[in-house]
């Protein structure tokens, strides 16, 4: 059969399905949260997300002020996490935790939020996969398969995680969230995944001119973030529970 | 070998209908709260973002434990050979899947999305002790209903010890799954010990038999059978030997918290300064949950009148409640702890003891699970042969004597 331009015209658009497919499957492989980029419109479909990666933050916890709570404010704006005015039920993302030492009465402060362990107890525990890690090591939960049944909150060791109680209005396209399900801190995977190399706490604690917070790639030894693990440290909290955690502080 | 005489128990009185009509309306009223709090979100219940399981799990889980300790009656007789407790197998059966099916049912009506069920129920998370549970418990109901046939079938009758013995490997496993729900917490102090599995089991053979023995009592008198003295003086006995076990595993567990310098938060907690914890635990589950239930089964004159057998095994369920009650609620009542030996505060409650009282609704999905599942049972004597005839000491003898 001779080739006509009909015909390799079809090839090639058969070619390109194929190609097409083969890149969904990619995708489908990546992680469930493919569908999570779509709902959250964040993720540029052809970029896949990799383990070369390992978004992590550093809490130095020298810089942070006691009164401050900037990064919770700016957490909250950014994802839409509304009060409701009731403090049992209401989310919170992520809180300034003050820890007293019984002994010499000095104060630590720090902000507390999901630790995106490497391990997470909350993903293991999860019946329907809703919870997951992803490549980079993001914990997500995603919201079209969460079931609520709130296993995750009993598993994680920080109390990460808030369920919704009611149902919510005004939420924001980027940061899907619903009653019945159960949330938590994303590393505002909004942003990183568009290349903000950032998150709105961090921006928020150096605008405040206390740079408490730094986000980064733990697996690049280039990153402002290793290099400052590697020369100070940083410890992780509950490192008995062996979960290593991506997110580590200092001064405490 | 089966000389027992089975028929379904006469559903035309009032009393029946009055009976099962209560039942079927406590079930309604129950799904009906959970469909409020499905409406409203979980705010308008006692549950928050530190107690994310309340008073609905309690009920569930005890239905969900008590449902494999049913089926001990039938397994005595089945795997154990015991042919004294055979007439009992079927009902006991019975029992075990009407007690699953209710706290099933309140488990998934208390989810935060319901509607979803069929994720659960088709995505598999093999890591997740809770989706291998969905597995156990759908596996339990099918295998016990398979075992039921068996036993009613008389052709498949000579199946009948093979179906059993499955059953009872099942649920032991089945059990051991409920209770790990909770032993894979290992950041919450109150669950982190190996015993929880095997405490799970021990309490689902209490709980179990002493619904066992109320459920038959009530069939026997309502329906004006003949219910022995001697089966039920074995049914008392038994009971009696797992409440003491009950007592002694509790007893480890404390005592090997207490061994462990990270778990004396926790300890003192519930045994000394957790208010309500604390009373419930001395008072409901250890004194009338267990040391006056054992009083009435072994010590004359009490163990020798019926009335305190159903109260023995009446305070059994309720010390059994507690005691999930204890454990569910009281374990999320006492904080994380992110630094020991510090204190620590935060918007967030960090450090401090939640704060829960059950709201109504909760209260009427939990009483909704139990109308579920004795309204299964009382439509399940009527339609089926499940009950002996007599269980008269006569009719028993006559049965042990027949090859
Ligand atoms: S901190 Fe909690 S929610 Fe975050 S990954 Fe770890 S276990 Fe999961
Ligand atoms: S509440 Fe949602 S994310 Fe958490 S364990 Fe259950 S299904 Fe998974």
């Amino acid at each position: 059969m001779r080739d006509t331009p009909d015909t390799t015209e079809k090839i090639s658009t058969g070619r390109r399905h194929f190609a097409r497919g083969v890149a969904a499957l990619g995708g489908l492989a990546i992680a469930p949260g493919v569908f999570l980029y779509h709902t959250a419109g964040a993720k540029p479909d052809d970029q896949a997300v990799s383990s070369q990666q390992r978004w992590g933050m550093l809490v130095n916890t020298n810089s942070c002020h006691e009164e401050c709570d900037a990064c919770v404010t700016a957490c909250n704006e950014e994802n839409g996490v509304w009060s409701l005015g009731r403090p049992e039920t209401d989310a919170q993302w992520i809180r300034k935790l003050n820890v007293r030492d019984r002994q010499t009465g000095h104060v630590t402060s720090m902000p507390m939020m999901c630790q995106h362990c490497e391990h997470p107890p909350c993903v293991d525990v999860c019946p329907t996969r809703a919870s997951f890690r992803r490549e980079d090591g993001i914990v997500l939960v995603n919201k079209h398969t969460c079931i609520g049944c709130r296993y995750c909150m009993m598993a994680c060791p920080y109390k990460a995680r808030s369920f919704i109680h009611e149902p919510l209005e005004d939420q924001l396209p980027h940061s899907p969230r619903g009653k019945g399900c159960v949330e938590s801190c994303t590393l505002c995977v909004h942003k990183v995944d568009r290349g903000d190399n950032t998150t709105a706490c961090a921006e928020a604690c150096a605008e405040e001119g206390h740079d408490a917070l730094l986000f980064g790639d733990l697996n690049d030894p280039e990153s402002e973030i290793s290099k400052r693990l590697e020369k100070y440290g940083g410890t992780q909290i509950r490192a008995d529970l062996g979960l290593n955690t991506g997110v580590r502080y200092q001064g405490i | 070998m089966e000389t027992a005489r089975f028929s379904a128990i006469d559903a035309n009185s009032t009393q029946y209908w009055i009976l099962l009509g209560t039942l079927v309306l406590g079930a309604l009223v129950g799904y009906l709260a959970a469909h409020h709090m499905d409406v409203e979100g979980h705010h308008i219940t006692g549950m928050s973002n530190q107690i994310v399981w309340g008073f609905p799990h309690v009920a569930a889980v005890f239905l969900i434990v008590a449902a494999s300790g049913a089926l001990n009656v039938a397994s005595i007789s089945s795997v154990f050979g015991k042919v004294d407790y055979k007439p009992l197998a079927r009902l006991s059966a019975l029992l075990a899947i009407a007690l699953l099916v209710g706290g099933l049912a309140i488990l998934v009506l208390d989810l935060g999305r319901p509607d979803r069920l069929i994720i659960a129920m088709t995505v598999y998370n093999f890591k997740s002790i809770f989706a291998w549970n969905i597995f156990l418990y759908v596996g339990f109901i099918f295998i016990t209903a398979i075992y039921l046939w068996m036993m009613m079938e008389r052709k498949m009758n000579r199946f009948s010890k093979s179906a059993g013995f499955t059953a009872f490997v099942w649920r032991l496993i089945l059990t051991t799954g409920t209770g790990s729900i909770f032993g894979f917490l290992v950041a919450r102090q109150a669950y982190d010990a190996a015993i929880m599995a095997p405490l799970f089991i021990i309490m689902s053979f209490a709980f179990g038999l002493a619904v066992f023995i109320l459920v038959l009592q009530a069939s026997y008198a309502w329906t004006q059978r003949q219910l022995g003295d001697a089966i039920l003086h074995k049914l008392r006995v038994l009971l009696g030997v797992f409440v003491a076990s009950v007592f002694y595993f509790v007893l480890v567990y404390h005592l090997t918290n207490l061994y462990a310098t990270e778990h004396h938060g926790v300890e003192r907690f519930i045994l000394v300064d957790g208010g309500i914890y604390t009373f419930l635990f001395w008072v409901v589950q250890l004194l009338f949950g267990c040391v006056v239930p054992l009083v009435l089964v072994f010590m004359r004159p009490f163990s020798q009148s019926r009335h305190m057998i159903s109260l023995a095994s009446l305070l059994v369920i309720v010390g059994g409640l507690a005691q999930l009650y204890v454990i569910i609620i009281g374990g999320q009542a006492y904080p994380l702890v992110l630094f020991p030996g510090m204190e620590e505060s935060s918007s967030f409650f960090d450090g401090v003891v939640a704060q829960y009282a059950p709201s109504i609704f909760e209260i009427l999905l939990g009483v909704g699970g139990i109308c579920l599942s004795l309204a299964i049972v009382t439509v399940g004597i009527a339609v089926l042969e499940f009950l002996p005839e007599s269980l008269s000491d006569k009719a028993l003898r006559l049965e042990s004597v027949t090859p």
